[in-house]
């Protein structure tokens, strides 16, 4: 429902959003004439609702191999005068920085705004990351927003500060803004129609000598913001506890004023701008102010940055008491830099500050009726899907390492299959770190023979990580002489940010068809041995892992069948089940096998009777258990 | 439209289960239905890896005058919709109070670790009764059974939303929430939503009835 709401030509109507919506909004109320990504929860819905609206508007989008990629795309509509967008999540940015530092010293021309978006508590991450730090140490501006509505405000004014300074801009996000819905007011699209035009006098370099340059921009910058309706505050003009606060912690400290009811004691400083941060405004609201309480996520960006100006000019200031997360007064349950802000984190705090306790309007549960409650749940881990090829592949591995019998290593990567390194992938993964790591890693441990390091190596890789970050280390393999099995699941789509299409998928982002850039045809042309197997016919492919680990240098496996989600709207689903009288229950010496072992969802036990299930509510259909059951009992319907 | 008052500000409702049982299309339902009912609203998410089968939980914030943020503070939850018991009783631990409204479809959808025979899933009689002593209303909806006798497990979550309107613990109406229904979901899947939403408002009123007799 979002992208029919962001394309509404009805200024003035307020729309349910969420904040990737939102920032979508923008960038086309700001008249937005490139968009690329590589999708990254939570920042993949900006440019999936650009790409589903792009075809009424006539404008560019596209999904690109990986980050860098995708900001040297956009910089490039930027050098010819138009309006860029870029976005990724907080990792993406490590991938883009090398080309975002050098652009940053050139500069730009048409509007360039990367929306990155990171994720305190790794929602949907391997680590938790406050990107404005990178941002400030390559020198760009950032703008924070504190609401779905500002999201939208933020990124639409970040394409003119952009085109005013001549540099790019990022606006960052979180998972509370990207993934938090809002109302949102629409105001009016802007016409699209430009010209592209990059004349041959036009250079745009990177030189050491550009620095000074820079440091000029940035200080315009900060006049800018110093004058900019996004740096505000709230409450009493003077007040003797100060809160500054960024980003999410807007709201949760406005909530925390109200429910204490100390709204006309405390003041509320809101940044909109916290690099370069606005001295005067800081410094105006640091006058007065005996303690000053900093909410921010995820680290103490804005609180280090107070604590550097306040040095510089504590002369001319009263002594002020500081509490934050640098000074470890403000954590949550992770402790004082790490997770998510809250309401709760804010007016632990001030209560703390002002002894003002907090009284909820409704009777609390007690902690008795908490603990007695909280002792009957068992813990739920995530679990890859009922029918996910995943598991099979998984299986497939352990079982080929298990028979050659020389404890060899598995070597992760990043996508749903980092699942492997949990127990619903049998804790398979020996390592587990960043896009394309297990290739790199791999050819590293294979080189260790002479060290005594004899054990074998099979590094796991998606289908979209191996087009995103592989490649150049299987290269690096080849020429080097690296020894192991390099096995790439192949699904067919970028899965876990929500299927978007990759450059196996034979589609690009605006559903037309496109080129098939054959994973296998890559590997082949780069002179590897390559097989395919499909990971639902494991004994073939355990034989195929067996076969390839044995042979000597750097062969490729591919794992193919298509990934579960996609399978189950695109095909009718055949139906599972067990033939009660043929499961042998515990007596059968597969110690539960399907249950405890291959751990599926859907395989359920049926106490009442001692014998394996399926639960018709989460089966898929993939039939993969049925050849794994050893007495036969689990069938395909009919054949029972 | 008429345009009713909230019985207080926010009110706070928690819609939980597992990754997967379209947690995420029941919270843009009822965040499009408070929004045409004309309050104002705000929603927290949580997806991506979560989506995978772990436990997921939309905060859904409905106010009139002051802005909220997207996290419900701990102990606050007014309203907790449930698609799978243990999520929905693991959700009272941490949001629930003692006036709390806790809606739970009745099927289980087993976490790996019971599965594998580590750890051992409650008694669903034990853990109702335990719930039922803690907060002042539960409604057990079998929702996904429900759903099955339309042939499509799936929409679940739909009856629990007639659920939802049934149990009369928001003011929500049926009305609004079918042309929201009618809005975010496919067209050839339309008549199967709209059945099953019915199918939940009249179980939950059906046990609202037998409750006050």
């Amino acid at each position: 429902m979002g992208w029919q709401d962001i394309v509404r030509e009805e200024p003035g109507k307020q729309v349910l959003l969420n904040g990737n919506e939102a920032m979508a909004r923008g960038a086309l109320e700001a008249g937005v004439h490139f968009v690329s990504a590589y999708p990254g929860s939570p920042s993949s819905e900006v440019t999936g609702v650009l790409a589903q609206v792009s075809k009424n508007f006539n404008f560019y989008v596209e999904w690109s191999v990986n980050e860098i990629v995708a900001l040297e795309g956009a910089a490039g509509a930027s050098f010819a005068g138009l309006r860029a967008l870029c976005t990724m999540k907080a990792d993406g940015l490590n991938v883009a920085y090398d080309f975002l530092t050098s652009m940053n010293l050139g500069g730009c021309r048409g509007g360039l705004v990367l929306v990155v978006a990171d994720d305190p508590f790794g929602h949907s991450s391997l680590k938790e990351y406050d990107s404005r730090f990178l941002a400030a140490a390559a020198w760009v501006p950032v703008l924070e927003p504190s609401t779905v509505q500002e999201a939208r405000d933020m990124v639409k004014w970040a394409f003119a500060l952009s085109e005013q300074i001549k540099g790019p801009v990022i606006v960052r996000s979180v998972t509370r803004i990207s993934h938090s819905r809002g109302i949102v007011t629409l105001k009016a699209m802007k016409q699209m129609a430009q010209e592209a035009d990059f004349k041959p006098t036009q250079q745009f370099h990177t030189f050491a000598r550009f620095h000074q340059e820079v440091r000029e921009r940035l200080k315009q910058v900060e006049e800018l913001f110093a004058v900019s309706p996004f740096n505000f505050s709230f409450g009493p003009e003077k007040a003797d506890l100060t809160v500054f606060t960024c980003g999410t912690g807007w709201l949760y400290t406005k909530e925390a004023l109200f429910s204490l009811q100390l709204e006309d004691q405390i003041k509320i400083v809101r940044p909109g701008t916290p690099f370069p941060l606005p001295k005067q405004f800081i410094l105006g609201h640091l006058s007065g102010t005996k303690k000053v309480v900093f909410i921010e996520e995820t680290r103490p960006f804005l609180e280090e940055k107070v604590l550097a100006l306040y040095a510089l000019h504590s002369e001319n200031l009263s002594q002020i008491k500081f509490y934050g997360k640098a000074t470890g007064h403000v954590a949550g349950l992770r402790g004082p830099e790490c997770g998510e802000m809250n309401t709760d984190i804010v007016r632990e705090v001030l209560a703390r500050l002002t002894g003002r306790p907090y009284h909820a309007s409704a009777a609390p549960l007690t902690k008795e009726e908490k603990k007695s409650l909280q002792a009957l749940l068992p813990p739920r881990d995530y679990v890859l899907c009922p029918g996910c090829p995943h598991r099979a592949s998984f299986w497939v591995v352990k079982s080929a390492l298990a028979l050659e019998g020389n404890n060899g290593m598995v070597i992760g990567d990043i996508g749903c299959y980092s699942m492997g390194a949990m127990e619903t992938g049998f804790n398979l993964f020996n390592t587990l770190h960043c896009m394309g790591a297990s290739a790199g890693i791999a050819n590293g441990l294979s080189k260790l023979q002479s060290y005594g390091f004899k054990q074998p190596v099979v590094a796991m890789v998606g289908d979209s990580t191996f087009y995103h970050a592989v490649i150049p280390a299987l290269i690096n393999g080849r020429w080097n002489k690296a020894n192991y099995l390099c096995i790439v699941l192949d699904n067919g789509v970028t899965a876990m940010t929500g299927h978007q299409p990759h450059p196996g998928s034979g589609k690009n982002a605006v559903g037309e068809e496109a080129e098939v850039i054959s994973i296998e045809e890559v590997a082949k042309s780069l002179g590897f041995m390559v097989k395919v197997s499909d990971p639902f016919r494991y004994t073939e492919a355990i034989h195929d892992v067996l076969k390839l680990i044995r042979m000597p240098g750097l062969k490729i496996l591919i794992l193919r069948q298509p990934c579960a989600l996609v399978a189950n709207r695109e095909q009718k689903r055949r139906k599972v089940v067990v033939r009660q009288e043929l499961c042998r229950g515990d007596a059968c010496g597969c110690m539960r096998f399907c249950t405890r072992v291959w751990g599926c969802p859907a395989n359920v036990w049926d106490k009442k009777h001692e014998v394996a299930a399926i639960d018709p509510a989460i089966c898929v259909g993939c039939g993969v258990c049925i050849e794994l059951c050893p007495a036969g009992a689990i069938v395909w319907e009919g054949n029972d | 439209m008429q345009k009713e008052t909230l019985l207080k500000e926010p009110v706070n409702l928690i819609i939980t289960g597992v990754g997967g049982q379209g947690n995420i299309l029941v919270s843009e339902i009822v965040a499009q239905t408070g929004c045409r009912q004309e309050w104002n609203v705000v929603v927290g998410e949580s997806y991506g890896l979560s989506q995978r089968g772990g436990a997921v939980s939309s905060h859904v914030r409905l106010f009139q005058h002051q802005e909220y943020g997207p996290i419900i503070p701990i102990g606050e939850a007014d309203v907790i919709l449930g698609f799978e018991p243990l999520e929905a009783a693991r959700q009272v631990v941490d949001y629930g109070h003692k006036n709390t409204c806790l809606i739970i479809n009745s099927h289980p959808v087993y976490p790996i670790g019971v599965l594998r025979g580590k750890n051992k899933y409650p008694s669903l009689d034990l853990l109702f009764k335990k719930l039922r002593e803690m907060v002042a209303e539960v409604l057990i909806i079998p929702a996904t059974k429900l759903a099955s006798q339309l042939g499509e497990t799936v929409v679940q979550n739909v009856v629990m939303v007639g659920a939802l309107a049934g149990s009369g613990c928001l003011p929500f109406r049926a009305d609004t929430f079918i042309e929201v229904i009618k809005k975010v979901v496919p067209p050839k899947v339309r008549t199967l939503n709209e059945k099953a939403f019915y199918l939940g408002l009249e179980e939950a009123q059906k046990i609202k009835s037998l409750k006050s007799l």
